[in-house]
């Protein structure tokens, strides 16, 4: 009998083996030390802080969870309304292609461009998360309007124009609109939270100083009211409340900033033109060769590489913890009361951002990769687990399918194991994207690099570094997507 | 009105329709008979493609939006005839001429009770009527129906086609009852096997040749 395998299977098993691959190979390059002397004594202290929280500069607290919220409402409300604008021009590849790019730039960098321009600001804060976010929508909706049954448009008179999407598409669009609008909203505060970082007033701010001074009341203090805002979401989040809520964020932080005009115009027409070319009358071409030559072999070389090599071992790592954790939230596997305990886990790993996370991850281990790998595949991993435990439940097994690890290995994984990769894929985007801006730490990707040239003013610099980390995230995007579609994934979009 | 010269259509890559002439005239009410399969779908899909924009319209599968009211739904007829900023205020809350249209036209059509309910809560039947709703309130004079009536019971569907009959001057429908097509047409068409079995007035088609359509 001739025996055929299904080319999809294949590929699937291929891919995987790619993944495991590269990651194991980048293990070899990756400096994963850890420096501190005893990490188990500073994790006892941070413990001991958890079970102590200190809540005693309550009016800090409250306004920096207040400033924490208003950057997201406000920064949703613009981005989803340009998001939605966009989207309805989405089949313009020059439209698609502006989408691409605003989203390929982590809000981080698009903060720190915009601290230079109007200083530590609202409207820096607005704006960093505004235009990353409304790249990301404009996709989303883009898709979920492509998607829409062509039937109810087609059976009318004139099937384009405005009033037949208004009457058809957005309808059929809209709930899975919403759901995906309100899961990027707790994104958003996520964002807020990092943002604080780099100096806006919010939770994240607040948090840096407390665990970098050791104050681990404190820190614990504002990280349980960061879950507090998380979870509670689903509470307090009403379509009918938002407009009251984003009147409430406009008057408690109006989007403003002083800035000077001058201060602008230099920024944008000197300060981010390449060093060797400011000077107007006479152009060294050699310089800017020189320039570029340099900056390639020292920073973007460097930057891209480990960019590259921490990824992949955070994806490996992701993949590895999706699968052992994704049980802890599976019905296959545990009683409701064991699998609420287990997904309570899954939800707060995924709640706290890879950038907090990797921070802590820092203080315990010092510098290395460690940290950054650590955080980007306890948060990921938590997320897909979260996921697949809850795809996996659906599944209907026999009355008499095996249990335990034959139930997991037989009956469970081959089912999940399409959806598994699609979920991978798609985060592989995001760990891309946030391992470059990782570096922001200490650690050499692209984002130590742009933090640098900040620092030292060097905007040009900053600029083409900026510009780097933007080209290998498009590139992941369009890697990614490929592969979805050449293995016939599709992730629904409701909370990737 | 329409003029068909040895035309072969396909349906899904196959050809369902071999060397088709046919011409329906203004003025004429055409009925489709033939077994499943035979082509009337895709014969009437085309005839609506030849001059989409001047055909009332009402698909085998009604095709409306589920979250929208039947109001929305059958509104949605009359979308071309209104600029996009009027289509728009009436989608966030009816407005008063096409509230007053569109009641009497549910009233004619047995829907004024669920005429502000969304059509996934409404039966089959309420469903198939909002469809005919919309194509009657396209307001053209031609209409193709593909089994408008299919889903309604024989005493509604018997008002439902003379409704269609009386607003529209060409009708083109394909419809299973035979019966039903000898009612309401003066001409009928049977097909059977990707071609025309026979092109007749309903007054000199026999029951003969009705049941030969049907024997495999």
């Amino acid at each position: 009998m001739n025996v055929k395998t299904r080319p999809h299977n294949n590929t699937r098993l291929k891919l995987s083996l790619w993944l495991a691959l590269t990651g194991f190979i980048a293990l070899l390059f990756a400096d994963i030390d850890i420096h501190r002397a005893s990490p188990s004594q500073e994790l006892l202290r941070m413990g001991q802080g958890l079970m102590a929280p200190n809540f005693w500069s309550y009016r800090e607290i409250a306004s920096s969870a207040f400033n924490t919220l208003a950057f997201a409402l406000q920064g949703m409300a613009l981005a989803s309304a340009a998001g939605f604008v966009l989207a309805l021009l989405y089949r313009h590849p020059l439209v698609r292609g502006f989408c691409a790019f605003i989203r390929a730039i982590h809000e981080l960098f698009w903060a720190l461009i915009f601290i230079q321009l109007f200083g530590l600001s609202p409207l820096t804060g607005l704006l960093a998360i505004a235009i990353p976010y409304a790249g990301t929508l404009a996709k989303i909706y883009g898709e979920l309007f492509e998607e829409t049954e062509a039937a109810p448009r087609n059976n009318l008179l004139q099937s384009a124009g405005l009033s037949a999407f208004f009457y058809t598409t957005l309808p059929l669009a809209w709930r899975p609109l919403l759901q995906y609008t309100s899961y990027r909203f707790e994104c958003a505060i996520r964002s807020s939270i990092v943002l604080g970082f780099v100096g806006l007033p919010t939770l994240g701010y607040h948090l840096e100083t407390a665990l970098g001074n050791g104050q681990y009341n404190d820190a614990a203090a504002l990280l349980y009211v960061l879950l507090a805002i998380v979870l509670s979401l689903r509470w307090w989040l009403k379509k009918a409340l938002l407009p009251g809520y984003l009147i409430a964020a406009l008057i408690y932080l109006p989007p403003t900033a002083h800035f000077s005009w001058a201060n602008i115009a230099r920024f944008l027409s000197e300060d981010i033109i390449p060093a060797p070319l400011r000077n107007k009358t006479n152009t060294d071409y050699v310089a800017v060769f020189d320039w570029l030559a340099m900056l390639w072999q020292q920073q973007i070389l460097p930057g891209v590489t480990s960019t590259l090599i921490l990824s992949q071992i955070a994806l490996l790592l992701t993949a590895i913890l999706s699968l052992a954790w994704f049980p802890l939230n599976s019905r296959q596997f545990f009683s409701p009361l064991k699998r609420s305990l287990g997904d309570g886990f899954l939800i707060i790993a995924r709640t706290l951002p890879e950038y907090l996370l990797a921070f802590i991850g820092l203080l315990l281990l010092g510098p290395s990769m460690l940290p950054a790998i650590l955080a980007l595949g306890i948060h990921n991993g938590a997320i897909i687990a979260h996921l697949l435990g809850r795809y996996s439940g659906e599944l209907v097994l026999r009355e008499d399918a095996c249990t335990g690890i034959n139930r997991y290995s037989y009956e469970i994984l081959p089912r999940v194991y399409r959806q598994f990769l699609a979920f991978l894929l798609y985060r592989w985007e995001v760990i891309m994207r946030e391992t470059a801006i990782l570096g922001m730490l200490g650690i050499g990707t692209l984002g130590f690099y742009i933090d640098s040239a900040f620092e030292e003013f060097r905007f040009d610099r900053a600029m083409l570094l900026i510009l780097c980390a933007a080209i290998l995230n498009i590139i992941a995007d369009i890697l990614a997507r490929t592969l979805r579609q050449r293995l016939h994934l599709r992730p629904s979009p409701e909370t990737l | 009105m329409f003029e068909l010269h040895k035309i072969s259509l396909k349906y899904r890559k196959q050809t369902v329709l071999k060397d088709v002439s046919l011409t329906i005239r203004q003025g004429e009410s055409v009925a489709l008979v033939g077994p499943s399969g035979a082509g009337k779908s895709t014969l009437l899909k085309h005839l609506r493609s030849l001059q989409a924009a001047k055909v009332a319209w009402c698909p085998q599968h009604a095709g409306l939006v589920p979250m929208l009211s039947a109001y929305h739904n059958m509104y949605m007829g009359g979308l071309s005839r209104h600029s996009a900023l009027y289509n728009l205020a009436n989608l966030l809350r009816p407005l008063a001429i096409p509230k007053a249209e569109l009641q009497t036209l549910a009233q004619s059509l047995a829907l004024d009770a669920e005429l502000y309910s969304r059509v996934d809560e409404l039966s089959g039947g309420q469903q198939q009527r909002v469809a005919i709703g919309r194509a009657l309130y396209q307001q053209q004079a031609i209409f193709i129906g593909d089994e408008p009536v299919s889903a309604v019971d024989a005493i509604q569907a018997d008002k439902m086609l003379s409704l269609i009959s009386q607003r529209h001057q060409t009708i083109v429908l394909a419809l299973h009852d035979t019966e039903q097509a000898l009612r309401v047409c003066q001409r009928i068409i049977g097909l059977k096997d990707g071609a025309i079995a026979f092109d007749l007035p309903s007054a000199q088609v026999t029951a003969e040749q009705l049941a030969a359509l049907y024997q495999a």
